[in-house]
């Protein structure tokens, strides 16, 4: 390892102030703080306060990177589920490897258009702004390729990640900055510009490679219930996440490992994961009371192994920068989140999947529902000094 | 202040949509395609021009405590002659304008520059200042309509550019988010982002 740390010194220099690639010194340091622990944590590097929500004695990318590596299990398995979603759809008989591979094959031009026109713009963005390169797409990215339907064409893709990191991030001065979780404004800006590749029931099986016949369809369970037919996948089926869905976000299972690494390592905040469950069931509850057509009726937890609940849940509401920061807000938030995302799923009939529209409501009112929290707690302990005052006068 | 800058301060340091954010509501409403888009800058600007000019030749004789009806009465009139010669010579346009030019009324870059400007200028300098901002209001209206309608529906004044061009055949596709007014309040935003930048002064 030290000849890349003497790498790295011998090129220091240069990139420093004063030197002749001066003006590449925010690449520099990426690449060094990517190969290095830096002896400084995030916050006390060129701004003082870089990201707001650094309070830990580990640097950013270290906390993304745990991130990153929370995700492997659902994607790996989203993987294998593309290729074994194709497998089934068009009868080919193939083995596990074989499903394996083909799935690779599909995602990863998605990886890598979602990583390469991301963190271009932010190397961009940090030079010319003379500031470190913040890390956070490193997860973003991810992300972004793990919520989109398997078809989705690259050139859209790259359209909409261009569009979330620049209106998303940067425009509110980059990580730790935004208010929206800049994954689900690329959703977002997928779904609501070219609604025909986002939904619907011809997006979420890939064709095989030299494949010239016609296209199979396959209904994801929530376009199947939102047409009102009967589901064909049973609660087990899509809690182990062996259905039609967006790439990778199928697996209950996987997601949930994912979610038990991210509560070990204290890196999101259990409080909102369980209060969106918590959310969820109870409009679910509510639902099953009313009962007034097939889909309320629908059992609750149901609504958790469909579409991206769970990995919303998990990964999405979690964001620390666009999450609620205080206690009771963070209760208050993911409750909401769980409750309107059963809501739009189940009463409005032009979206499908309510958790990108819920989590990102709720990412506007995070900065309310934090000062309504902090402005009760002032105004109760300010009541409780004064009349602690009261009765020593 | 020069008559030449009556004409050019709405143009750069002082746009009623970039830097005093006027207007808006009309911009993300009607600029879907670049036809009503030009048609309402037009209206606009022909609006605010007259009216500048009869509420400052009125404005001696008008009492303080009734000049914005006074100024409201002006407007309406004028509006309505507009939303007539519309009707009558470019119907088809005029139904997709719909509600929106009766509400030139309201538009707050015709009340502002009355209450700002032609209520203590004198006719001719109160004539520049309400071309100038009319034009200027027609500058972002018209960019962003010839934006939103080559990327959300493939046309421009309703010829289908981007047909002919072939993209179509190569996989692009319309986006559908520039329909939507949502995408034009990003647009705005964006050019007042380039708007700032090209301009210190402005940023606060």
């Amino acid at each position: 390892m030290m000849f890349i740390r003497d790498i790295f010194d011998k090129l220091k220099p240069k990139f420093s102030k004063g030197g002749r690639f001066e003006k590449f010194s925010s690449t520099f340091e990426a690449f060094e703080s990517f190969a290095f622990t830096p002896n400084t944590v995030t916050g006390s590097g060129q701004r003082a306060y870089k990201g707001s929500h650094i309070r830990d004695a580990v640097d950013l990318k270290r906390t993304i990177i745990t991130v990153v590596i929370a995700l492997m299990p659902a994607l790996l398995f989203g993987m294998w589920n593309i290729g074994h979603q194709t497998s089934v759809a068009y009868s080919l008989d193939w083995g596990f490897w074989q499903e394996f591979w083909n799935g690779f094959l599909r995602m990863l031009p998605i990886i890598v258009v979602s990583y390469v026109v991301g963190l271009v713009i932010e190397f961009f963005f940090a030079e010319i702004r003379h500031e470190e390169v913040s890390e956070g797409f490193i997860g973003t990215g991810m992300i972004i390729a793990m919520i989109v339907p398997v078809t989705v064409p690259l050139w859209q893709l790259a359209l909409a990640v261009a569009f979330a990191v620049v209106i998303g991030k940067e425009v509110f001065g980059g990580s730790g900055y935004n208010f929206l979780n800049p994954a689900l404004v690329a959703r977002a800006f997928l779904f609501f510009s070219y609604p025909t590749h986002m939904s619907g029931d011809s997006v979420w099986i890939a064709t095989p490679f030299h494949f010239t016949g016609d296209a199979v369809t396959g209904a994801t369970p929530l376009g199947q219930l939102m047409a009102s037919q009967p589901l064909s996948a049973s609660a087990i089926d899509m809690f182990i996440g062996t259905i039609p869905g967006s790439t990778c976000e199928t697996s209950v299972v996987a997601i949930l490992l994912g979610a038990v690494l991210l509560l070990l390592t204290g890196i999101a905040s259990w409080r909102i994961m369980l209060s969106v469950v918590i959310g969820g069931g109870l409009m679910g509850l509510l639902f099953n009371a009313i009962g007034a057509n097939e889909y309320m009726q629908l059992p609750f937890y149901y609504h958790y192994l469909m579409g991206g609940f769970a990995f919303g849940c998990v990964f999405m509401a979690t964001d620390p920068v666009t999450a609620a920061q205080t206690n009771t807000g963070k209760w208050i938030y993911g409750f909401l989140i769980g409750a309107f995302a059963v809501l739009l799923r189940v009463l409005n009939p032009a979206y499908p999947e309510g958790m990108m529209l819920a989590i990102l409501l709720m990412n506007c009112f995070a900065p309310l529902i934090d000062h309504c929290v902090v402005a009760r707690n002032i105004n109760k302990r300010k009541k409780r000094w004064l009349a602690a005052e009261r009765r020593t006068v | 202040m020069k008559n030449t800058d009556l004409i050019k301060l709405p143009f750069s340091k002082n746009n009623p949509i970039l830097v005093q954010v006027l207007g808006i509501c009309s911009c993300l409403a009607v600029t879907a395609q670049l036809k009503p888009a030009v048609v309402m800058a037009l209206s606009v600007t022909v609006v605010v021009v007259l009216a500048n000019v009869i509420i400052s030749l009125l404005r001696n004789t008008i009492p303080p405590r009734i000049r914005i009806i006074v100024q409201l009465v002006v407007v309406s009139t004028l509006v309505v002659l507009v939303d007539q010669v519309l009707k009558a010579y470019m119907y088809d346009v005029s139904k997709q304008l719909s509600v929106f030019v009766g509400l030139i009324i309201t538009n707050c870059i015709v009340m502002g520059r009355l209450e700002a400007f032609a209520m203590v200028q004198k006719p001719w300098a109160s004539f520049l200042d309400g071309l100038g901002n009319g034009l200027g209001y027609s500058v972002i209206l018209i960019v962003l309509g010839f934006v939103r309608e080559l990327f959300g529906s493939g046309t421009l004044w309703g010829y289908p550019v981007l047909e002919k061009l072939g993209l179509y055949n190569i996989g692009y596709e319309n986006n559908g988010l520039m329909i939507m007014p949502p995408m034009a309040l990003i647009l705005v935003g964006i050019i007042i982002w380039i708007h700032r930048s090209r301009n210190k002064e402005l940023c606060e």
